[in-house]
C-alpha cells in the first residue's frame, strides 16, 4: 500500500506528483509558492495555529485589472482621506484561526498596508492602506497569491451599504437597566414592612420607578405598539394586541396608583414583561452573517469586464463596469469568466457551462456567430463576444422583474401564535367584562380593580415567548447541522409542507462528477495506451474527465496530434491512428443517438464504441425519496433534457412525477399552479434557474456544495453533505410545532392560576411580580429542553 | 435622614454611568463581531515572537 501524502499547505491529496520543498510535501507549485512567501516573511506560524489551513492559489492574470479603473475602485472603497484608504473585502476562504492570523499580519507582506482586521463571522477583512504606494489591484493580487482571493461581485456596487440595525440591543439594554433598578426600588415594599424611614421615602421610590419605566414603555416597547396598530388596522388580532393591552393597563393603573397613593403599582412586572419579550425577540434573531438569503444575479455577476476597443486600427483593452456595456460592444471573456450579457460569439472557441443558469448538466460548445446567453461560464480559453443587449435587458436578468421577487412573504404568512391569539384576546376580554359586571353588584369599589387585574395577568407573556424560544433554538440546532434558515418562520412553514419538488442538475446530482460507461467493441491494450496518451494533451473538460477515469498507462510521445476544437481529437502513433470526439467527427452513420453526453472513438478508421457520461446522483437520493414518498407528494422539475428520464423512473418511487426541459418561468408557474390547488410546496434547487421557483414556493431551499459561494435567493441553505437527511429536518420542524402547541397548554394553565387571583380581586403586585417571571422562565426552559432533545435526533 | 437622598443620587448616577458606557460600546460596534476578538487575543504571543526575532536568524526552530 502506498501511503498517501497530503499537502502541507492545503491538505489535499498529492495524487501522483509531489512537490517537495523544505522537507515538506506540496500538491502543486501554487501551494509551494504560498509556503515560500510565508516562510520568507517569517509567517510560517500560519501552519502552527492550524494544520493545512491554506487553499490552492488561483490564476490571477488580469483578473483584477479593473480595480485600476478609478470609477470602479471608488465605489468599492469605503473611506478615503488623502493617501489613506479603507476597503472591506469579502473572502470566502476565511475559515479558521490561521486565516485570521495571516490576514491580520498582511503588513508583513506588504508594508504599505497599515492595518487589516478580520470579521470572522462575516468573512470580511477590512484593510487600511496607503494608496500612494500600493494600489487596490496590488492588494487584491497579493491576497489571491496567498490563496485568499477576494470575491468582488456586482452586488458590492449597489449604493449605500446596509447599516447595522442595533436598535434591539439598545432596547434590550434599556429594558434590563430599568427592570433591575425598579426591582431594587420595589423590593422593600414586597414585605410590607412599616418602618418609619420606609413610610417616609416610599413616595420618592415610587416616583423613581415611574421615571425608570418611562423609557421602557415609550421606547423599548415601541415595536409592540406599532405591530398591534398595524394588526388592528388590517383587522387581525395578532399576539401583540393583548400584549399592548397589558402594557397600557399596567402602566396607567400603576401611575394612577402612585398618584392617588393606592399602592406601589406594577412597574416591576411591567418592565420585567417587556424585558422578557425583548429577550425572546433577541433570541429568535439568529443571523448567519456569512450567508445571504437575498442574493440575486448581482452577487453572481462580475463587477467589470474587459472591452476591446479599436483606436486607429489598434486593438486596445479597457476595463469597464458591467452596467456600462452597450449594445455592440466587443468584450473579452477570459478563462473561467462569466458572460455578463447576451451576446454573439465573434472569436475563439466557446465552451460554455450553463448548468447554473439553465440546469443543463453538460457544457455546450459554440461556434463563431452563435448566440450566447448571459450567465454562462466560459470553461477554457479566451473568447471575444459582441453584446447584443445591455445587462439589465438580458434574458437571465429579466427573470428578476417577476413580481414574486418584490413581495414580502412574511407579511402574508399567518403564524400559529397569531391564529391562537385571536381567540385568546376575545376570551380574555369576555372574562374581564363578566368579572367586572359581577363585582359591580358585589363590591363596586373593586370592579375597576378586577377589570385591570384580569388584563394585567392575562397578558400573554409566556404565550408570546414560546414561539421565539422554541423556533429560535431549533434554528440554531439546524445551523449546527449545516442547515441554515433565514428566520424562524421558515421552520413553521416547513412543518406545513405537503409537496416536495426537486431540481435535478446540481440538486440531486453532483455537478462536478459524472459516471462514465463504455459501450462498444473491446479496446486492445495498444488502443488503450493510445487513447490515454491522446487524452493527456487535451484540456477539454470531457477529455479530462475521461482521462482521470481510465487506468494508468505508460507515458509515450505521440507522432501526430491535432485537436479540432468543438469536435474532437485526432492522433497517430506509428501505424495506429485514433479519433476521439463527437459522433459527427467520427463520421460513422451507424451511431445511434443518445440523449446523454457521449464521446465516440474510432481507431484506424473503424468505429469502436462510445463512452457515455451519466449524471452522478448524490448519496442516499433513493433512500431519501423512499422515505419522503410516504408523507409527501414528490416531483422533479428539471431544466435538463430527458436523457436521464428512464434511469430516474426506475430509481425513484412510482408516484414521483418528472418534468424535463423546464425553463425558469415554467418552474415558477408550475409551483404557482400547485399552490392554487392548495398545496404547500417545498422547492429544493441550486442554481439561478431555480430562483423564481424558490421565491414562489412556500419554502425554497438551496443546496450548496460550499455555503460560502453563491446560492440564489431562498429561505434556507442546506449543505450538500446533509442532503440525504432532509427528511429529518422536516420531521424536526413538525415536532417543534408540536412542542409549541403543548407549551401553549402550559401557559394557559399559568393564565388560569393568575386569573383566579385577578377575578377574586386578590392580585397584589407581589403575586404579579412572582407569577410573571415564573411562567416566562419555566416556559422557556420547557421548550428549550424539549427542542434540544429533538435536536439530538439530527446529529 | 438626608443621607438617603445623597445615597440615592449617587447610586443612580453610578447606574446611569454604566448604562451610558453600555450604549456607547454598542454604538462603537463592540457587539457587531463577538467572535473574532476571542480568537485574536490568543495571537499576541506569536506576533511578539516574530517581531523580536532578527530576520537573518530566522531558523525553523520553534520555541514553545
Amino acid at each position: 500500500m502506498i501511503i498517501e501524502s497530503t499537502c502541507y499547505h492545503c491538505g489535499s491529496n498529492c495524487d501522483k506528483f509531489v512537490v517537495a520543498f523544505d522537507q515538506k510535501e506540496f500538491c502543486c507549485n501554487g501551494c509551494k509558492t504560498v509556503y515560500e512567501i510565508f516562510s520568507s516573511h517569517d509567517l510560517s506560524c500560519y501552519y502552527d495555529l492550524q494544520s493545512t489551513p491554506g487553499s490552492i492559489p488561483k490564476e490571477i492574470e488580469g483578473k483584477f485589472d479593473y480595480l485600476d479603473n478609478k470609477a470602479i475602485a471608488q465605489k468599492l472603497i469605503e473611506f478615503s482621506n488623502n493617501d489613506i484608504q479603507i476597503i472591506t473585502l469579502y473572502i470566502p476562504h476565511i475559515h479558521c484561526s490561521s486565516c485570521i492570523w495571516i490576514l491580520e499580519n498582511l503588513n508583513k507582506l506588504q508594508s504599505n498596508i497599515v492595518v487589516s482586521q478580520v470579521d470572522f463571522p462575516k468573512k470580511n477583512v477590512r484593510i487600511t492602506f496607503n494608496s500612494a504606494h500600493v494600489s487596490l489591484k496590488e492588494i487584491a493580487n497579493l491576497l489571491t497569491r496567498i490563496g485568499y482571493e477576494p470575491y468582488i461581485s456586482l452586488d458590492d456596487f449597489s449604493e449605500g451599504k446596509k447599516k447595522m440595525d442595533r436598535s434591539l440591543i439598545y432596547k434590550l439594554g434599556i429594558a434590563s437597566f430599568a427592570f433591575g433598578n425598579i426591582m431594587f426600588l420595589s423590593f422593600p415594599e414586597y414585605f410590607e414592612i412599616s418602618e418609619y424611614w420606609l413610610e417616609k421615602y416610599k413616595y420618592l421610590f415610587r416616583w423613581l420607578m415611574f421615571v425608570f419605566s418611562l423609557p421602557v414603555v415609550l421606547y423599548a416597547a415601541k415595536d409592540y405598539f406599532i405591530s398591534a396598530y398595524k394588526g388592528l388596522r388590517s383587522r387581525i388580532l395578532n399576539i401583540d394586541v393583548p400584549i399592548v393591552l397589558g402594557i397600557l393597563v399596567l402602566f396607567f393603573r400603576s401611575t394612577l396608583e402612585i398618584i392617588f397613593n393606592w399602592g406601589t403599582g406594577f412597574f416591576d412586572s411591567l418592565t420585567g414583561l417587556i424585558f422578557f419579550l425583548l429577550l425572546g425577540k433577541f433570541f429568535q434573531q439568529k443571523t448567519y452573517s456569512f450567508l445571504s438569503f437575498e442574493r440575486d444575479y448581482k452577487s453572481y455577476f462580475p463587477i467589470a469586464v474587459t472591452r476591446i476597443a479599436f483606436h486607429k486600427n489598434k486593438k486596445t483593452e479597457e476595463n469597464i463596469q458591467v452596467y456600462d456595456i452597450k449594445k455592440g460592444d466587443r468584450l473579452l471573456i477570459r478563462h473561467e469568466e462569466l458572460i455578463p450579457v447576451d451576446a454573439i460569439l465573434i472569436n475563439g472557441n466557446a465552451q460554455v457551462d450553463y448548468s447554473f443558469v439553465t440546469g443543463e448538466s453538460e457544457s455546450v460548445s459554440k461556434k463563431s456567430g452563435d448566440q450566447i446567453f448571459a450567465g454562462g461560464k466560459q470553461l477554457y480559453g479566451a473568447i471575444e463576444i459582441e453584446a447584443t443587449k445591455s445587462v439589465k435587458q438580458s434574458y437571465l436578468t429579466q427573470l428578476w422583474s417577476n413580481d414574486i421577487f418584490n413581495n414580502n412573504r412574511s407579511l402574508v404568512f399567518n403564524n400559529l401564535t397569531d391564529s391562537i391569539s385571536k381567540y385568546f384576546t376575545i376570551v380574555i376580554l369576555c372574562i374581564a367584562i363578566f368579572s367586572t359586571t359581577f363585582w359591580l353588584f358585589i363590591d363596586s369599589s373593586k370592579a375597576i380593580h378586577v377589570f385591570t387585574a384580569v388584563l394585567i395577568i392575562a397578558c400573554p407573556c409566556a404565550l408570546a415567548l414560546t414561539r421565539p424560544f422554541a423556533l429560535g433554538n431549533m434554528l440554531r440546532i439546524f445551523g449546527r447541522n449545516k442547515f441554515y434558515l433565514k428566520n424562524i418562520d421558515v421552520i413553521e412553514r416547513l412543518a406545513n409542507i405537503d409537496t416536495v419538488i426537486f431540481d435535478k442538475t446540481g440538486t440531486i446530482t453532483i455537478n462536478k462528477k459524472s459516471d462514465i460507461d463504455y459501450c462498444g467493441l473491446q479496446l486492445t491494450v495498444d488502443e488503450k495506451l493510445l487513447l490515454k496518451n491522446t487524452l493527456r494533451s487535451s484540456n477539454h473538460p470531457l477529455s479530462r474527465a475521461l482521462y482521470n477515469m481510465l487506468a494508468e498507462q505508460e507515458i509515450i510521445t505521440l507522432d501526430e496530434y491535432q485537436e479540432h476544437l468543438g469536435k474532437g481529437i485526432e492522433a497517430r502513433l506509428k501505424d495506429h491512428s485514433i479519433k476521439v470526439g463527437s459522433a459527427n467527427f467520427i463520421g460513422s452513420s451507424s451511431i445511434k443517438k443518445e440523449q446523454n453526453t457521449t464521446v465516440h472513438i474510432s481507431t484506424n478508421n473503424t468505429y469502436k464504441g462510445y463512452f457515455t457520461f451519466h449524471n452522478r446522483y448524490r448519496k442516499g437520493v433513493k433512500k431519501l425519496f423512499d422515505t419522503l414518498d410516504k408523507t409527501y407528494d414528490l416531483s422533479i422539475l428539471s431544466g435538463d433534457n430527458t436523457g436521464e428520464k428512464k434511469y430516474l423512473k426506475q430509481l425513484l418511487p412510482k408516484h414521483t412525477s418528472l418534468f424535463f426541459d423546464q425553463k425558469p418561468e415554467n418552474k415558477l408557474r408550475h409551483i404557482k399552479y400547485l399552490q392554487e390547488n392548495h398545496k404547500n410546496v417545498l422547492m429544493i434547487g441550486d442554481g439561478l434557474n431555480d430562483a423564481g421557483a424558490l421565491a414562489q414556493s412556500d419554502v425554497g431551499i438551496a443546496i450548496s456544495e460550499n455555503v460560502n459561494v453563491f446560492s440564489p435567493a431562498c429561505d434556507g441553505i442546506l449543505d450538500a453533505t446533509k442532503f440525504e437527511w432532509l427528511h429529518k429536518y422536516l420531521n424536526a420542524s413538525k415536532s417543534t410545532m408540536k412542542i409549541i402547541r403543548s407549551s401553549f397548554i402550559l401557559s394557559f394553565l399559568y393564565n388560569l392560576i393568575g386569573l383566579y387571583f385577578a377575578v377574586t380581586g386578590q392580585l397584589s403586585p407581589v403575586i404579579a411580580a412572582i407569577l410573571m417571571p415564573l411562567s416566562s422562565i419555566s416556559i422557556v426552559i420547557y421548550v428549550t429542553l424539549l427542542t434540544n432533545w429533538e435536536g439530538r435526533k439530527l446529529a | 435622614m438626608g443621607v438617603i437622598y445623597i445615597l440615592l443620587t449617587i447610586s443612580i448616577i453610578v447606574a446611569i454611568i454604566f448604562f451610558v458606557a453600555f450604549i456607547v460600546s454598542v454604538k462603537n460596534g463592540q457587539y457587531d463581531d463577538i467572535y473574532t476578538p476571542s480568537v485574536r487575543m490568543l495571537f499576541d504571543d506569536e506576533i511578539v515572537k516574530k517581531t523580536k526575532k532578527d530576520p537573518s536568524t530566522s531558523a525553523k526552530t520553534k520555541q514553545s
